[in-house]
């Protein structure tokens, strides 16, 4: 990088640490610190729910599987998030906003009972933790590659810029950074899409140059352009997926378990001023997402239309001869942007790790103070008292962050073994939630037992299955011993797994609640379940303005888009 | 503080940056942007972004004064 390029850079950095200044003397109350105080107004936390989710890994996971499986990506967008944003906000927002919960853990306890609380709040901020530290092991891993930055000092230096805005601003300043980023990943990645449409011939040139990669891969033309023509059966797809598996493991239940359980996600809606604020909050962060696959996922499928086309390919090769897909934004932003622009694209891409850090470490900060300090150990303090412990929980978060960052760098394994378990423990929770949301006879006991055994089925489906392209029975499968099914993709057993986590969870949390008594009375779950709730009222809201039309309208876009793709 | 204003002024400084830089930078370095000027072309982009955000920012504090 060239001199104004670091000039951008640290532009950027100026503005990260004045936002985390001027905030500063607003935080006068743990809510302020933990929750800004209920005061966003919707369009910010909703571009902040959407950055808080789109951190730098999935930003450079998308524009490779863009690379990799095509247009079929959008999926994740279009059936795998749009759909579980408008039910989020529409159906359960009124239940998380409207119980004063100030977490999703301390849901779970108003609705069921301490044990589902507990159980949730401690595998989230250990899930947590580990998300902030891994973001700093592959910022720092990826600018050690690319540009030949000192490892060990990029992980101080952005653990310390992260550390200085959260302990001064709080959720607020996470808030602030994420929409600042929203609009750098946009303006910094959208001159990469022009300039690289322009270079290929437009979309058709696109498409004519993909039907190459296609045959070339033994897979129909179209199969990179079209998202849903090659679903019918997982031989006729790279990614090795049929529609029904598609649609059930990704559309229903990764993808409402992600975005109506997740409180990294959830709290920037809990901070919304108001109901109607946040009810909205996912419905406008889908618009820009159901959008996003022009952003991440075209960038890829340009890179590998021109790895099939330059003399030499374009990506690179990883040390067993295949190609690096994870370099994809990285390969486009080199091969386009001059200095200057390329100084953009980076700062867009540090800026996307950094929030992607703040926003696990604000999550952590509350679920610990909150849900376990507050609740275990020391209840009953004045508020002043839960401000300091949140403010002293960023440093030790942070702290913890960079052990679990050079973690990543020594026990690769141990890493992807935490985030298996992380999938098996979240896989099951959205059953958990639907039935506290919509059935009342669903009680505490119930709700464990049910989320403990789809844990376990979760863990012991994926233990006796493989995916087809694994050879040796390990973290990818089978380390039970005895392989019941052959799955082919691992992305097709993932599926797999959560429908089984889900189901299992739904069924056994109905048996036991049937089995058990209720232990919260009709009163107590006034306002935590539906048919125990008055509607949400909108008097004094015109008509066009209220989060049902609004989410309607978000619907209609997606399904448009899987038409003119289709 | 109105988000607005710090959003609208960092692209503002951006966008000068990139448009100064684009006319004193020499023409070899666009071959890679297929011969355009990019960094003056995307520059003008930022500094409108930044100037309607700085706007709209300046509007609301007007009207809750």
């Amino acid at each position: 990088m060239h001199l104004v390029d670091y000039i951008i850079l640290f532009v950027y950095l100026a503005f990260v640490l004045g936002i985390g200044w001027m905030l500063k003397r607003n935080m006068n109350s743990s809510e302020d610190f933990f929750l800004s105080g209920r005061s966003i107004p919707a369009w910010i936390a909703g571009l902040a729910f959407l950055s808080a989710n789109l951190g730098a890994q999935e930003l450079l996971g998308m524009a490779a599987s863009g690379a990799k499986y095509g247009i079929m990506t959008s999926h994740f967008y279009w059936i795998g998030a749009v759909p579980a944003m408008v039910f989020v906000g529409i159906f359960m927002m009124p239940f998380y906003y409207g119980s004063k919960a100030r977490s999703v853990p301390e849901y779970l306890k108003m609705r069921y009972d301490e044990k589902t609380r507990g159980f949730n709040a401690i595998s989230f901020a250990v899930m947590t933790l580990f998300s902030s530290g891994i973001s700093m092991y592959a910022l720092a891993a990826l600018f050690e590659l690319l540009l030949g930055w000192n490892f060990n000092m990029s992980i101080f230096i952005s653990a310390m810029i992260v550390l200085a805005y959260i302990f001064l601003g709080g959720l607020t300043s996470a808030i602030y950074n994420e929409v600042l980023q929203f609009f750098l990943i946009v303006m910094g990645f959208l001159p990469m899409v022009f300039l690289g449409l322009y270079d290929v011939g437009g979309w058709s040139g696109l498409v004519a140059k993909l039907d190459v990669v296609a045959a070339a891969n033994g897979y129909a033309a179209g199969t990179w352009t079209n998202s849903w023509t090659h679903l019918q059966s997982a031989a006729s797809n790279p990614m090795g997926v049929e529609w029904f598996g598609l649609v059930m493991g990704l559309g229903f239940v990764l993808s409402f378990g992600y975005w109506c359980t997740d409180f990294l996600v959830i709290q920037r809606a809990m901070a919304a001023n108001s109901m109607t604020a946040a009810r909205k909050t996912p419905l406008i962060a889908a618009v820009p997402k159901m959008l996003y696959p022009a952003l991440v996922i075209l960038p890829g499928m340009i890179a590998i239309a021109l790895h099939y086309t330059l003399p030499g390919g374009f990506l690179p090769k990883l040390a067993d001869g295949t190609i690096n897909y994870n370099m994809t934004i990285p390969m486009m932003l080199y091969h386009y942007f001059p200095t200057g622009l390329l100084g953009l694209g980076m700062t867009a891409l540090i800026a996307s790790f950094m929030s992607g850090m703040a926003g696990n470490v604000t999550a952590f900060n509350t679920v610990w103070t909150y849900d376990i300090y507050q609740s275990y150990i020391r209840p009953g303090k004045t508020d002043n008292h839960y401000l300091w412990v949140g403010r002293f929980t960023t440093v030790v978060g942070i702290a913890l962050s960079i052990i679990t960052a050079y973690m990543a760098t020594h026990f690769n394994n141990i890493m992807d073994m935490l985030q298996l378990v992380f999938a098996f423990v979240n896989a099951p929770l959205f059953a958990t939630f639907m039935l506290g949301m919509f059935w009342k006879r669903a009680t505490g006991h119930g709700a464990f037992i049910g989320l403990i055994s789809g844990t376990l089925i979760a863990a012991v489906h994926h233990g006796l299955t493989m995916p087809a392209d694994i050879l040796n029975p390990g973290l990818h499968g089978g380390w039970l011993g005895t392989i019941v099914h052959t799955y082919p993709s691992e992305m097709a057993q993932n599926f797999w797994t959560a429908i089984y986590a889900w189901s299992g969870c739904f069924a056994i949390t109905v048996i036991i609640s049937l089995i058990t008594k209720r232990n919260k009375s009709d009163e107590e779950l006034k306002g935590l379940v539906y048919s125990l709730t008055g509607r949400a009222v909108e008097e004094g809201i015109v008509w066009y303005r209220r989060p049902a039309l609004l989410g309607m309208l978000v619907l209609g876009g997606a399904l448009i888009l899987n038409i003119i793709f289709w | 503080m109105d988000i607005r204003t710090p959003i609208g002024l960092m692209f503002l400084i951006i966008g000068i940056i990139l448009v100064f830089w684009g006319f004193i930078s020499g023409p070899e370095i666009y071959s890679r942007s297929l011969n355009v000027n990019v960094n003056i072309l995307w520059g003008l982009v930022l500094v409108a972004f930044g100037a309607v955000m700085s706007g709209l920012a300046w509007k609301a504090a007007r009207k809750g004064n």
